[in-house]
């Protein structure tokens, strides 16, 4: 195989913070496809009969479990804004520098209002149980 | 079929000709997910979760458990493909990065496969009523 040239290697890059909402992305969806785990987990659960269920609400239901949910959620909230950010993207607009700069802020600032507000639906809203 | 190879492959350039499916997958997969997902997260909020009954008569409930099936499947592909670019990315070693790759592929079957069983278990023993016992898989 001859020698290709390659792309220039992150460390050449001046850090921006664009830099992190993309590093961020990668991050999330690594976070969500272990969600997968627990969705399976959960529908297993369901299948397998009532103290099967019980045991598996008892684990969701306990402080990592809590927190694990707290955690998806948030994730899946960035992933979904982010991912909408990157689909704008593909159809070629909003590539400019300041664009893509702004669109960050949006999406940061998105991101905590939406996972407040699954946060609040998850935990804190009186949906009964 | 042709037998020759091409130029640009003896010459050790160009694709492999199969990114653009990856890539092209990668967003049809995530456009289905965004109403997919809301869907899903709506319903959960709105589910009495540590309810048995409730839960299963849920899955079994309507268009449920095709909407269900249809979202694992988009989720576990999307998630595949995702997870593999990041494993492209960042293991350097070769080995390791086929071992890495693999385990991800036969993971992401598998819980694809096991989760789909599992809805289509709870419709049929939600049907069934008494008549197959439930006992998919004991947990305890």
């Amino acid at each position: 195989m001859r020698q290709r040239p390659l792309s220039p290697h992150i460390g050449v890059y001046k850090f921006g913070y664009t830099m992190a909402t993309s590093i961020v992305h990668r991050a999330t969806g690594i976070v969500l496809s272990v969600g997968l785990i627990a969705l399976t987990y959960w529908l297993i659960a369901a299948a397998s009969g009532p103290e099967s269920y019980t045991s598996a609400v008892t684990v969701l239901a306990g402080g990592l479990g809590q927190f694990l949910i707290g955690g998806w959620l948030f994730a899946f909230s960035y992933h979904l804004l982010n991912g909408l950010r990157h689909l704008n993207w593909d159809l070629g607009r909003g590539l400019e520098k300041a664009e893509a700069r702004g669109s960050a802020t949006i999406v940061v600032v998105a991101t905590l209002l939406l996972a407040g507000a699954f946060i609040y639906a998850a935990f804190f809203a009186g949906v009964p149980r | 079929m042709s037998l020759r190879s091409p130029l640009s492959k003896i010459l050790g350039r160009g694709s492999a000709k199969q990114g653009v499916s990856h890539w092209w997958v990668q967003r049809v997969t995530a456009i289905a997910l965004i109403p997919l997902t809301l869907w899903f997260a709506y319903q959960l909020i709105h589910l009495p979760l540590a309810d048995y009954d409730a839960v299963r008569r849920w899955v079994a409930t309507g268009l449920n458990p095709a909407w269900l099936l249809i979202f694992i499947g988009a989720v576990a592909w999307h998630s595949s493909l995702g997870v593999q670019v990041v494993i492209e990315d960042y293991v350097p070693h070769k080995g390791a990065k086929v071992v890495a790759l693999l385990t991800s592929t036969f993971l992401h079957v598998v819980l694809a496969v096991v989760s789909s069983y599992a809805v289509l278990y709870i419709v049929i023993t939600n049907f069934c009523g008494g008549i197959i016992p439930v006992g998919f898989l004991y947990l305890h």
